[in-house]
């Protein structure tokens, strides 16, 4: 008989953080602004959301102009040129043709900004979630039986790990 | 052609340009691995930690660009100034050497950067602190790759032991750069913005004396220390560096991807 350690969590719980940035949405006066950026994913990762992903940090409307705040995962993160392309373009075909996309430095990103549906999207793509303490599950199988193969994998933000129940190898989302 | 003279600069920008050269002449050494690493996962592991040090290099130039207010960009700063307008330290721009001078230079340096960054937290300065609290987690995650290359080296063949000895031989006469006070700095650490280097050699000693003691390694401490590149004074290597890594800017002035 197999065993398959599949962690079920019984209450959902949001880290603080998210939590936090989750009201600070809730509270803005810009909802319909928020849901434009709802579309634009992360160019390495489909169909994660910049907002899941805990990039996207504000969006304000100043006259014409919309004012867009990210920061970035990883301070050389390459995918930034494209993240602010396609904000700028999805703003653009819902009618908003200001549109500045500001880098902020503060606060500092980290793995408990991306949101519990984020974490949930990176399952379904094969990547393990930032997990406390860096004790990897695999995404395929659930086992706890993982081993880290190197601690780069295909971007900044990813260590490449292997499971010891389905050998199967896949990319780790770093804690940061 | 402009001229400026780095001695007229105010300090904070001299400060904040001198710890973007430290990154990006770094983060230049890591790149020159790039398909050229032992097997695939060190490839893409050094890339990567280059890509860390040039996302901080990027960060402290266009800070100071903001800071000079001249019009210069992050790109003008980096690729059109000459050799004797760099102001890093010399570890940074040492060639890379084989891989066991690249992981011990690392070492040293992750080593080094986490008890600098720690400190620089609490700079006054905003900017510089927020950069801090970005590099930091990157640096902390750099030194547990290079943590167990060190292990590995030392414990592991006769032939690889030779060699990380040999490249903490070469190394040992640029340390003490880390630790040495340029006259801005000193200025700046008055007003809570810079950190005081010579306070964390004590640490640094510590932590990588004991480290290396783990696999039997002894590091002494060399009274030959080699320094002057936070005055533009450098080894023979960083102008033959800049050649390639500044070839595009100057070829095609101006060339964008």
């Amino acid at each position: 008989m197999t065993t398959v350690n599949k962690k079920t969590e019984v209450i959902p719980t949001s880290h603080p953080v998210f939590a936090q940035r989750r009201s600070f949405r809730a509270a803005s006066k810009y909802q319909e602004l928020w849901q434009v950026l709802d579309q634009v994913c992360d160019p390495e990762l489909p169909g994660l959301t910049l907002w899941d992903l805990g990039v996207l940090q504000d969006v304000q409307m100043q006259g014409e102009q919309i004012n867009v705040v990210i920061t970035l995962t990883y301070s050389g993160c390459p995918a930034v040129d494209a993240m602010t392309e396609d904000i700028i373009s999805a703003l653009t075909a819902a009618g908003y043709s200001e549109v500045k996309v500001d880098i902020a430095l503060a606060p500092a990103w980290t793995t408990e900004m991306i949101s519990p549906a984020g974490k949930a999207h990176l399952k379904t793509l094969n990547i393990a979630p930032p997990a406390h303490n860096d004790e990897v599950d695999c995404p395929v199988c659930g086992s706890h039986d993982t081993e880290v193969l190197s601690q780069f994998g295909s971007t900044a933000c990813k260590a490449m790990y292997r499971c010891g129940n389905c050998l199967e190898i896949f990319d780790y989302f770093k804690n940061l | 052609m402009h001229s400026f003279s780095i001695a007229e600069q105010a300090p904070l920008f001299r400060f904040v340009l001198g710890l973007a050269d430290d990154a990006v002449v770094l983060s230049h050494r890591l790149s020159e691995w790039c398909s050229n690493a032992p097997y695939l996962e060190e490839d893409i592991a050094l890339s990567n930690v280059a890509l860390d040090y040039i996302g901080r290099a990027r960060m402290y130039y266009q800070y100071a660009a903001e800071l000079e207010g001249k019009g210069r960009t992050e790109d003008d700063i980096a690729y059109l100034r000459n050799e004797r307008e760099f102001t890093n330290l010399l570890i940074h721009e040492l060639p890379k050497g084989d891989f066991a001078f690249t992981m011990v230079r690392q070492f040293l340096l992750d080593a080094f950067y986490i008890l600098y960054l720690e400190k620089l937290l609490d700079s006054s300065d905003e900017t510089v602190a927020a950069i801090a609290a970005k590099s930091i987690k990157e640096t902390r995650y750099h030194l547990k790759r290079s943590e167990p290359w060190i292990r590995q080296l030392s414990e592991g063949t006769v032939e690889s032991r030779d060699r990380l000895i040999r490249a903490l031989d070469e190394l040992k006469d640029f340390v003490g750069e880390l630790f040495e006070m340029s006259e801005w700095e000193v200025e700046l650490v008055a007003d809570g913005i810079a950190v005081d280097r010579a306070s964390l050699q004590a640490d640094w000693d510590d932590y990588v004396q004991k480290f290396l003691a783990i696999s039997d390694i002894e590091f002494g401490k060399s009274k030959l220390q080699i320094r002057g590149g936070r005055n533009g004074i450098h080894t023979e290597h960083l102008g033959h560096m800049l050649c390639e890594m500044q070839y595009l800017q100057r070829s095609y002035p101006a060339m964008q991807w």
